[in-house]
């Protein structure tokens, strides 16, 4: 009997396609791996009615002869940013801990009406809010792969952490995510996983919490190349209710995996190894390149001088959105509430008490940045900055069709390291994503290796905009070459 | 010009409007619920507008529309290219925690608008408009010490229309407000309804010695919903203003509200910390790109603007510019009035339109819409004065009957045989009765006393229930007294 | 960058937050850290650089002038943690 919780989605759809398998069967199977998994919290909401719902409505669809797709039928879980008609959306906080959606995110109707299964809602930083999961109002997520002494002591990163961890352990197929600034692909790094944050546009970003809107982006998590390449068809489109997301036509993104990237010029960004950086990392960039360059592409050195000024940038803007996005969680509509007796009051013991330490942190510094004499200093200067850096990316792109890149600085960090850090110090965790989330273009992180200690250390490949597809096809290459079939070891339930 | 003289000179007022149109669509301007006046609370409301997670706004294109036309109705710059910004404060009637605004690209520039009052006619600049979105509605006498909230208005589409601050007199603002009215209704952009809110103002205010050319700081007085408060509350405010200086204090830059009912002005409850909106581009929204073509579009299919008609009523009727802005103030009155002209003079049945119709429709509490004389009835009494069918003084009367039946002048003349006799002859023998009667009066004209002549007219209109022609009567008249 | 108690103050009121001494002081002392941080932005010339606001290159989308939502005040008072006849509740707001 085939193993249905490692299987990719391409494979699982050709099963079900052959009814070797039902949906059924492969959303009961994720089922009982959910629970043996729950020791890892991937999940916050646990949904097994409605995934069997879905998977005897596929099966029927499949026998009427009327299958959706390919994606029909694969169960998946969703990130608890997405919001879903009747089914509990906390993005991870206490605010929201009992908020139940009447309506559906344009991206998750999009996988529905695909045909997929939804497992559940996974675990997050509270409102997108960290790269760690640790600022979950529901606890940290754990990362499937062990320490040296085989113990869960590492995060999975964030904050697409239980999407990252759900995938790589088992507990799902695929699953949604959403990357700000690397919320997709560190987390992607850390847990051994593929992630994709396409183009800022490509997809909706219409019942998704918002953090940080002139950044924020939808996007998929899987075991491989070509399983983001199918979900992320699924995910993307022209929606009616977003007015910045991009009227293109979604092209067959599993369709540009040919194998062949012969002549594909390969930027490798000076700027992204600095001095001191992490030498296993170092270590597998240098695989990677030599693996592209031995799949026929052209190595090209190129600079992206404003590089490290990204995270600063990032940090400004990011937070200056949030701090307005989040005022809108004031106990008078849909949140807890916490009473008072002024409504300044309420609104002060509602916020107070409905947000974490790092949303606070987070909320202060961005209303700072906005305050009266402030906003040109802060504000301001930073988007001039965010220009130089778009503008490093355009001029780059003139010369090459991708760039290769480490994905995070460091393998996966331990709870305690983290615990111990600075808040700049965990914000430095987004030096290497930062800057193609604020050029907005796509970017993948796959697993190349491992660290010496055994832990996955994934590569990112940024894209000129709205060309996922060559980033897919470079992606899914450079995933054969690295021959990276490592799961973490099964959860023992 | 207008002053206001105290105990140490003469002050001069420097006066700038803010006023919030709401904008005339179907929908609200960032959402797909209705943007009508007067549902039950909270049912024009969409997730969008209550501000629930992930809801996103969208622009109505018809707001769009509407901010253009009216910019060319204040014959002001449109701008190609304009954004969205985010205003930020907390308030239980702003659902997201912020209003979508326009403060650094706003869609329509500078432009002015042409007031005329009796003083003369100036051009008021107009600063900018800019498209944002209205708040909620908050109850507070409901339950006791709570605070209900209704957010149908939340969303709704607002112009708002800075004046520079050009007007030098109550007049002159109140004039401006009328006139900014009459433009937006002509132009069907908003109605114009101050009672029930869809045309709100606040008035900028401050004072300076005559001769002066600095700015003293001004208060932004508050909620000053009808041009008659906008003229006493900045009378009032001016007045404050002065005492303060002459009483050797010192104003400052305030916000207050308007007391309608006490007529005061009320500096508002001040924050503990002066609010700071931290505005910046809404990163929900791209910017709005007009092409040329667009606008030239709106342009060509506009309807003619009050001041345009205001120009052809004084160019072509022969009207005063005066008359002309009263009658172009607002459609209703522009369309009864042009209704009522044709084939009658103009300049008559603006006299009988400003003059008894208003007084009419103001006594009895009525709309010219409502106005139970039909435009064309009131350009028929007219002709019936203008062919002598009946005199001014009988028209009085006919005005009077069909405003109370609704009825044409002509049935009415008919019905009341209240037709000028012009039967020379009838008339003829009726002065020679009076005349007969009267021989010693007759005898004092004689001796030179052409004043009583009036008398026998008021006589002979008397005994003909006032159907003779007066100028008949004079005629003839003098014919028959000539004759004894 | 001093980042201090009065600008704590004023920046947690608008924000409508409040917290006790101890945490104002942690928060302070952060963020403080990360304005220092931040201020290698000042490096960076930024003569004549447009502020990038989106990196969007096209214009707004826009909706028809259609009622097409709306009437859910069921569902609005639902998720509402006070609400009386289809209004929201709120403490009495002074003015």
């Amino acid at each position: 009997m085939t193993d249905l919780v490692t299987l990719h989605i391409a494979e699982a759809a050709d099963l079900l396609n052959k009814k070797e398998i039902s949906a059924v069967e492969l959303t009961n199977a994720h089922l009982a791996e959910m629970e043996k998994g729950r020791i890892l919290n991937a999940y916050i909401t646990e949904t097994p009615e409605r995934a069997l719902a879905d998977a005897e409505a596929s099966d029927k669809r499949r026998a009427a002869g009327s299958a959706l797709g390919v994606l029909d039928g694969i169960p998946i879980a969703n990130k608890d940013l997405y919001c879903t008609a009747g089914v509990r959306t906390t993005a991870a906080s206490k605010m929201l801990a009992n908020f139940v959606p009447p309506y559906e995110s344009t991206v998750t109707q999009k996988l529905k009406d695909a045909g997929t299964v939804m497992l559940g809602k996974v675990n997050t930083d509270q409102f997108a809010m960290g790269g760690s999961t640790m600022t979950s109002y529901f606890g940290v997520t754990k990362n499937p792969w062990t320490d040296e002494q085989g113990a869960y002591s590492l995060v999975p990163g964030g904050s697409s952490g239980g999407s990252a961890a759900a995938v790589a352990a088992g507990l799902c197929m695929g699953a949604t995510g959403s990357d700000t600034g690397g919320s997709i692909r560190q987390p992607a790094s850390f847990c051994g996983v593929t992630g994709i944050k396409p183009t800022y546009g490509r997809c909706s970003r219409y019942g998704i919490v918002a953090f940080a809107s002139s950044l924020d982006q939808a996007g998929p998590m899987a075991r491989s190349v070509k399983d983001c390449a199918l979900l992320l068809g699924a995910m993307a489109g022209a929606d009616k209710w977003d007015s910045t997301v991009a009227e293109l036509p979604v092209p067959d993104f599993a369709a540009a995996l040919t194998g062949d990237i012969r002549g594909k010029k390969i930027g490798i960004p000076k700027e992204y190894r600095p001095a001191g950086l992490n030498e296993q990392v170092a270590k597998v960039w240098d695989k990677g390149i030599q693996l592209l360059r031995d799949a026929g592409a052209e190595i090209v050195d190129i600079s992206l001088p404003h590089t490290k000024y990204a995270l600063p940038v990032y940090y400004i803007i990011a937070c200056a959105e949030a701090s307005s996005n989040l005022s809108r969680y004031d106990g008078v509509r849909y949140t807890e509430r916490v009473p008072g007796a002024t409504l300044d009051e309420m609104y002060e013991n509602t916020r107070t008490d409905g947000f974490g330490s790092e949303v606070i942190r987070r909320i202060l510094l961005g209303t700072f940045v906005l305050s009266a004499g402030f906003y040109d200093a802060y504000y301001i200067r930073a988007q001039r900055v965010r220009r130089l850096i778009y503008d490093d990316f355009q001029k780059a792109f003139e010369t090459v069709d991708a760039i290769l890149a480490p994905a995070a600085p460091t393998p996966a960090l331990s709870y305690e390291a983290m615990k111990r850090m600075s808040p700049v110090d965990t914000y430095l965790g987004d030096v290497f994503t930062t800057p193609s989330s604020l050029a907005g273009a796509p970017a993948l992180s796959l697993p190349v290796g491992l660290s010496d200690t055994g832990l996955p250390i994934g590569l990112q490949i940024i894209g000129k905009h709205f060309d996922e597809s060559t980033v897919l096809q470079i992606g899914d290459v450079l995933e054969k070459a690295a021959g990276f079939d490592l799961t973490p070891r099964r959860v023992k339930g | 010009m207008y002053t206001i003289q105290g105990k140490t000179g003469d002050w001069e007022l420097v006066i700038g409007l803010e006023v919030h149109c709401q904008i005339l669509s179907k929908a609200k301007v960032f959402s797909g619920a209705s943007a009508e006046f007067g549902a039950e609370q909270n049912t024009h409301v969409s997730f969008i507008d209550a501000g629930f997670p992930g809801m996103l706004p969208k622009v109505n294109e018809k707001c769009i529309e509407q901010c253009v036309k009216t910019g060319f109705g204040l014959n002001a710059k449109i701008n190609t290219f304009s954004r969205f910004d985010r205003k930020n404060y907390f308030y239980a009637d702003l659902p997201q925690g912020y209003q979508i605004s326009q403060l650094y690209y706003p869609i329509v520039g500078e432009g002015y608008i042409e007031v005329t009052t009796e003083e003369g006619t100036r051009r008021i600049g107009v600063e900018r408009l800019h498209l944002e979105q209205d708040a909620g509605k908050s109850i507070h006498d409901m339950v006791p010490g709570k605070s209900l909230i209704d957010l149908n208005r939340c969303g709704v589409g607002l112009m708002e229309i800075v004046s520079k601050p050009d007007m030098h007199s109550p007049a002159e603002a109140g004039e401006y407000l009328r006139q900014l009215r009459a433009i937006v209704r002509a132009l069907g952009t908003c109605d114009g309804n101050m009672d029930e809110g869809s045309m709100r103002c606040d008035v900028n205010v401050s004072v300076r010695k005559v001769g002066e050319t600095a700015l003293r700081p001004r208060a932004e007085v508050k909620n000053v919903n009808s041009v008659r408060f906008v003229m006493q509350a900045i009378e009032i405010e001016a007045q404050r203003q002065i005492d303060i200086y002459e009483n050797g204090g010192e104003c400052r830059q305030e916000t207050r509200l308007f007391d309608s009912v006490n007529l005061e002005t009320r500096p508002m409850r001040s924050k503990e910390n002066a609010n700071d909106y931290r505005y910046f581009p809404d990163p929900d929204l791209l910017p709005v790109i007009l092409t040329d073509e667009y606008i030239e579009n709106i342009r060509r299919n506009l309807p003619e603007l009050p001041e345009a008609k205001k120009k052809r009523y004084v160019e072509e009727l022969g009207l005063t510019p005066y008359d002309a802005s009263i009658l172009t103030a607002d459609v209703e009155t522009a369309t009864y009035f042009e209704t009522a002209i044709q084939g009658q003079d103009a300049k008559k049945v603006a006299n009988w339109v400003m003059g008894d119709l208003f007084a009419y429709l103001n006594k009895s509490a009525k709309t010219i819409a409502e106005s139970p004389i039909r435009a064309i009835d009131l350009g028929a009494l007219v002709g019936l004065i203008a062919d002598g069918t009946i005199s001014g003084k009988i028209a009085k009367e006919v005005f009077e009957i069909m405003a109370e039946t609704g009825k044409a002048p002509a049935v009415i003349v008919e019905e009341k045989g209240l037709k000028q006799v012009s039967d020379t002859g009838a008339i003829e023998a009726l002065i020679a009765d009076i005349l007969a009667a009267n021989m010693d009066k007759v005898a004092e004209i004689k001796a030179g006393k052409d004043k009583l002549k009036g008398w026998f007219v008021g006589q002979i209109m008397k005994a003909s229930q006032g159907k003779v022609n007066p100028a008949l009567a004079n005629q003839l008249l003098d014919k028959k007294l000539s004759e004894v | 960058m001093s980042f201090n108690e009065q600008t704590i103050k004023t920046v947690a009121n608008l924000a409508r937050l409040r917290f006790p001494k101890e945490d104002e002081a942690k928060f302070m002392a952060d963020i403080d850290s990360i304005l220092d941080w931040v201020e290698q932005l000042k490096e960076v010339d930024v003569t004549g650089v447009e502020p990038l606001v989106s990196v969007s290159p096209r214009e707004t989308a826009i909706r028809a002038d259609e009622v097409r939502d709306g009437n859910i005040q069921a569902e609005l008072m639902a998720n509402a943690p006070e609400s009386v006849q289809g209004f929201y509740v709120v403490p009495r707001m002074v003015e």
